[in-house]
């Protein structure tokens, strides 16, 4: 593939060159896609990333390992536990650290609600860029629950700073057990609500299916990861493939798609909604009792070496490569963004569509510029 | 805490031998770090292209193996074609600043579908060698490549499009390496170097027509 440097050497006349975003609703954040475009066709399309870039991956090499943690809270925003809990599961491989089980279901229960409430997010976020505006309040008002579960727990609604090297800094809160359980018991009912707005919706098909297409084959080569990679028929979820915490101790099933298209897409996440609340279900009936914190040396100190893990988060595979060199702070600590990787393949994706296709594209990556850029 | 031993009375009987405790109340014992050699997933890399291997490690169950500069291109080729390697996960680099024989480290981490293994491979870089770029075997590779030529400098030669992806063009030095300064640099001066005269620190107070 050729990457024209300067787009505005154009060889037929015919086309147009479109700067779209930074500052545009649709983009899910500071993104700007350099389009070009015959006539509403696109040719060719760059996206240039990296307006929201706050260094990271420098400032972790300066904290404690305990003291990176809120920096992973602000890679991927909608999606703090799952980053939270990529990062410790680092650091408690490379020192031989065992979660006490209570500490791993609780863990899960975070990472499972936020995978629902990223879900949440860009399906209404999603079906309002293609033009259905009803879902995005529909869902929202089921986030806002979720978001009061986490206040609860940690006081924290976005930001969560939740868990920690050994476990997590404090047990649930009386009564939570039972409010989750409310929670995920009148979920799937509204699961059901939203699918009958949208999956059988005509206009939703026609904006969906076929639109940005991708092989498995093509996904593999492209690194995607997480629903991307589902889509398109691969069965392939790190939750299965590297268990972490406790993930071998529930039931439950990927969903995959056939086609890779973004209605697949839709289909796959809807089902992994399901699938989050079947494994909730499970930790909430076998919560076990006992410690929520290993007993781990005050100042986390991993012996020198390299090692790379990762979590399944909501986006994809988010992985940290820590490289440490005996001390307490990370000599390199490094990031596998999985929205990064996915964004990389929009100029495969949106080729020879319209640029109405690639709103629907940009959704249906479900991409948070926090994390590509980081 | 709640989970604290009981304390058993005093001139009571002598503790029986405690249970074993569990392992979240031991102290942790870290992985040690093994030559993996004689390990399945390097001796087919060796076996496939002999004497590839300089080096070898297995820590906490992840291969490393240090490849020559000069043979990268090949061991792709072969990891990908011949060993299955199809997926690859990422690709960065760590700068050790003082160390001799190639301040760099580029690290390569990939992934085989068929019995779901990873193996990590590496090379060392000098300040200035270039690196054959991985582009034409991964597609994915092309980002990573930019991020590592962005946050280090490090050159991949035969990149179709190797500029910055973080930082804007124009963007005077490369923040991951180590002498960067976390502070940051004052970013004004290679674009308006009339402005911001080299050596100058960040001003205040909007002087300056820019």
């Amino acid at each position: 593939m050729s990457e024209p440097r300067d787009l505005h050497v154009f060889s037929d006349s015919e086309e147009m060159e479109i700067s779209f975003g930074p500052q545009h609703p649709a983009t899910h954040g500071v993104l700007r896609v350099m389009v070009r475009v015959d006539g509403e066709k696109i040719t060719y399309a760059k996206p240039v990333i990296g307006y929201l870039h706050r260094g990271t991956e420098k400032l972790f090499e300066r904290e404690t390992y305990n003291g990176c943690i809120p920096h992973t809270d602000r890679m991927d925003y909608t999606a703090a536990a799952t980053n939270n809990q990529g990062l410790v599961g680092a650091v408690e491989t490379m020192m031989g650290v065992t979660v006490p089980p209570r500490a791993a279901y609780i863990r899960m229960i975070l990472a499972e609600l936020q995978r629902i409430a990223s879900h949440i997010i860009w399906l209404g976020t999603h079906a309002l860029d293609i033009g259905a505006q009803s879902p995005f309040f529909y869902t929202f008002e089921e986030r806002e629950k979720i978001l009061d579960l986490y206040e609860e727990y940690c006081g924290a609604r976005l930001t969560l700073n939740c868990m920690r090297v050994g476990g997590l800094p404090y047990d649930l809160p009386e009564g939570w057990v039972g409010r989750c359980r409310a929670f995920i018991d009148q979920f799937p009912g509204k699961l059901a609500d939203w699918e009958t707005l949208l999956t059988g919706n005509r206009i939703w098909k026609l904006r969906t299916i076929g639109v940005g297409v991708i092989s498995a084959a093509d996904a593999v080569e492209w690194g995607l990861t997480g629903p991307p990679l589902r889509g398109s028929g691969l069965k392939w979820d790190i939750r299965k493939v590297f268990p972490y915490d406790r993930y071998n101790e529930v039931e439950f099933d990927i969903p995959t798609g056939k086609n890779g298209d973004t209605y697949d897409r839709y289909l796959v996440r809807m089902e992994e909604m399901r699938q989050s609340v079947r494994i909730l279900r499970q930790c909430l009936d076998r919560l076990p009792d006992g410690p929520v914190m290993a007993k781990v040396p005050k100042v986390i100190k991993p012996p020198a070496g390299e090692l790379y893990f990762s979590v399944e988060g909501p986006k994809g595979e988010l992985g940290y490569y820590v490289v440490a060199d005996g001390s307490d702070k990370p000599y390199r600590l490094h990031v596998r963004p999985a929205c990064f990787i996915n964004l990389q393949a929009l100029p495969e994706l949106v080729r020879g569509h319209l640029i109405a296709d690639m709103i629907a594209v940009i959704g249906t990556l479900d991409i948070v510029l926090g994390e590509i850029d980081r | 805490m709640n989970d604290q031993p009981t304390v058993p009375p005093q001139g009571g009987e002598p503790a029986a031998p405690a249970a074993p405790r569990p392992p979240w109340e031991e102290k942790p014992v870290p992985p040690a770090a093994q030559d993996a050699r004689a390990h399945t997933q390097v001796r087919e890399l060796e076996q496939a292209l002999p004497g590839i291997v300089v080096e070898a490690t297995e820590f906490a169950g992840q291969v490393t193996v240090l490849l020559p500069l000069a043979r990268l291109a090949e061991a792709w080729r072969a990891a990908k074609d011949t060993l299955g390697y199809r997926y690859l996960v990422d690709l960065t680099a760590v700068d050790w600043k003082e160390r001799e024989g190639g301040r760099f480290d580029v690290v390569y981490w990939l992934h085989r579908h068929a019995d779901e293994r990873r193996l990590r491979l590496k090379v060392r870089v000098a300040e200035g060698a270039e690196v054959p770029s991985a582009t034409a075997v991964w597609k994915v590779a092309n980002w990573m490549e930019r991020e590592v030529y962005d946050m280090f400098g490090v050159h991949f030669a035969g990149h179709p499009n190797l500029e910055r992806i973080l930082t804007w063009e124009g963007f005077n030095g490369h923040p991951l390496r180590k002498d960067f300064p976390v502070e940051g640099i004052d970013t004004g001066a290679a674009i308006y170097p009339d402005v911001f005269p080299p050596g100058g620190g960040p001003r205040g107070g909007g002087e300056g027509e820019a």
